[in-house]
């Protein structure tokens, strides 16, 4: 692995961050992270699908969508495409490893209408990476993902045990916390190999 | 003219695939659902009022199946449900008491003032959250009616500032338990009528000042009562409901007329 493929990791998870960074995602990224366990899960089913859902994109992109030079249409066919792989996902996890499935639980369907993942699928194609780039990329992403939002979870079980100020209570101090999270997460931006 | 053919018939193709390979990994993947789920499920409600504690109809309907919850957990469907349910899980249900809600404040507009003047949004919990006091009792009924508003039967309906809960109407299902910003409702069982309507754990005379229908804290219901079922703490009279026998006495007793007997409106 040389260092741009790094550095593409790094990027998506640290630098480019879907959340803090690019604003992608907060939907699940606010909802969910009321337990630390909820969330952790959240984060593996994040991690997994956005991994393959890039993976699929790119290939559709080069294989299908450039040869046709039908680009402009990237961001419906990626919907058609990643809301049935989510599904081909969930189906074959439920039948082979009810284990994996029942720890994901309601989050695999709730990840298939969540932009992070379509807007991974159309940055990387943005980008002009290719295949294992794409991969790298979206794995990178996930993770960022997931950082991010174990930390909110980690930050709002403190939170609970604290006195807030009645006003401040509730939504208000978690975005709060959300908006700190994000200022310190744009000291990264200087971050570079 | 040649483009828009072809991303027509590219899409139409991908949706097709899709299609196809949705429904054959959909046959080929295919998971036994138990019976028995199927069977519960379709003898509940299908509210999913989420009052059971499970997240709808169909996660209760899979955790009764598996043995995880009572058949008779559903509050909405009461008895006649669980008799199903029971007969489809060769269970007996256990014979479970309907329970209302109970909305332990009588402090209308004749009996408490609010001196507080509060100009915000026309809501229990925004006016919790304001941190300004609305009523004079810190502890009673704001009378916006956020209980009302949530009831799916619409069954509380706020008069003279205090919300009133009719029972024939009400299905149990707790969202008005939920909502209230002051934890003022409880779910107690029908039959069981003689409960304090009250909330407020100041001292007496801080009661009296404000509120006319408040505890003030005289006990002479604990020392009515009989059976031992009426105990006094935190500044409040509190009823034993499995230990209460309805009698009645201490609602008799009471100066300030806090205890309900079931005669006058809940």
């Amino acid at each position: 692995m040389n260092k741009s493929l790094i550095m593409i990791i790094v990027a998506g998870a640290l630098i480019n961050n879907v959340v803090l960074n690019q604003f992608l995602g907060i939907c699940s990224f606010l909802g969910v992270s009321k337990q630390m366990k909820a969330s952790i899960s959240l984060g593996g089913a994040v991690i997994f699908v956005i991994t393959i859902a890039s993976a699929v994109a790119s290939l559709l992109y080069d294989f299908i969508l450039k040869p046709l030079g039908m680009e402009f249409m990237k961001t419906i066919i990626f919907i058609l495409v990643i809301a049935a792989l989510v599904q081909i996902v969930e189906m074959f996890l439920k039948k082979k490893s009810p284990a994996v499935y029942k720890s994901l639980g309601i989050y695999l369907p709730l990840i298939t209408t969540n932009c992070a993942v379509l807007g991974v699928a159309l940055t990387n194609v943005q980008n002009g990476y290719n295949f294992i780039e794409c991969v790298l990329s979206g794995f990178g992403t996930a993770v960022g993902y997931t950082i991010a939002i174990v930390l909110l979870a980690g930050i709002r079980s403190r939170i609970n045990e604290k006195d807030i100020p009645a006003p401040l209570r509730g939504a208000p101090i978690v975005m709060i916390a959300a908006a700190l999270m994000s200022i310190a997460f744009m000291g990264f931006g200087g971050l570079s190999f | 003219m040649n483009i828009i053919l072809v991303t027509t018939l590219v899409i139409a193709a991908i949706g097709i695939i899709v299609g196809v390979g949705l429904v054959a990994t959909g046959k080929k993947f295919a998971v036994k659902v138990d019976e028995r789920e199927v069977a519960v499920r379709s003898q509940l409600p299908g509210n999913n009022c989420g009052a059971c504690g499970y997240a709808g109809c169909d996660a209760l309907a899979a955790a009764i199946s598996k043995g995880d919850a009572p058949v008779n957990a559903c509050p909405v469907g009461g008895n006649p449900v669980a008799k199903e349910i029971g007969r489809v899980m060769g269970i007996n249900a256990e014979e479970t008491e309907r329970k209302v809600a109970f909305v332990a404040c009588k402090g209308s507009c004749e009996v408490t003032k609010n001196q507080g003047n509060y100009i915000g949004i026309r809501d229990c919990r925004a006016a919790v959250m304001s941190g300004i006091s609305v009523t004079d009792c810190s502890y009673g009924c704001l009378g916006f009616g956020s209980c009302a508003e949530v009831c799916p039967q619409k069954a509380i309906v706020v008069k003279d500032g205090v919300a009133i809960v009719n029972r024939n109407r009400c299905i149990s299902c707790g969202l008005c338990v939920k909502t209230c910003p002051r934890g003022l409702i409880s779910l107690v069982p029908v039959s069981k009528v003689v409960q304090v309507q009250c909330s407020n754990h100041d001292k007496g005379p801080a009661v009296k000042k404000i509120c006319s229908a408040g505890c003030i804290g005289c006990t002479l219901c604990v020392k009515q009562c009989e059976f031992g079922a009426m105990t006094f703490g935190n500044n409040l009279a509190k009823v034993d409901s499995e230990k209460c026998t309805l009698c009645g006495k201490c609602a008799a007793k009471c100066p300030a007329k806090v205890i309900t007997s079931g005669t006058g409106p809940v």
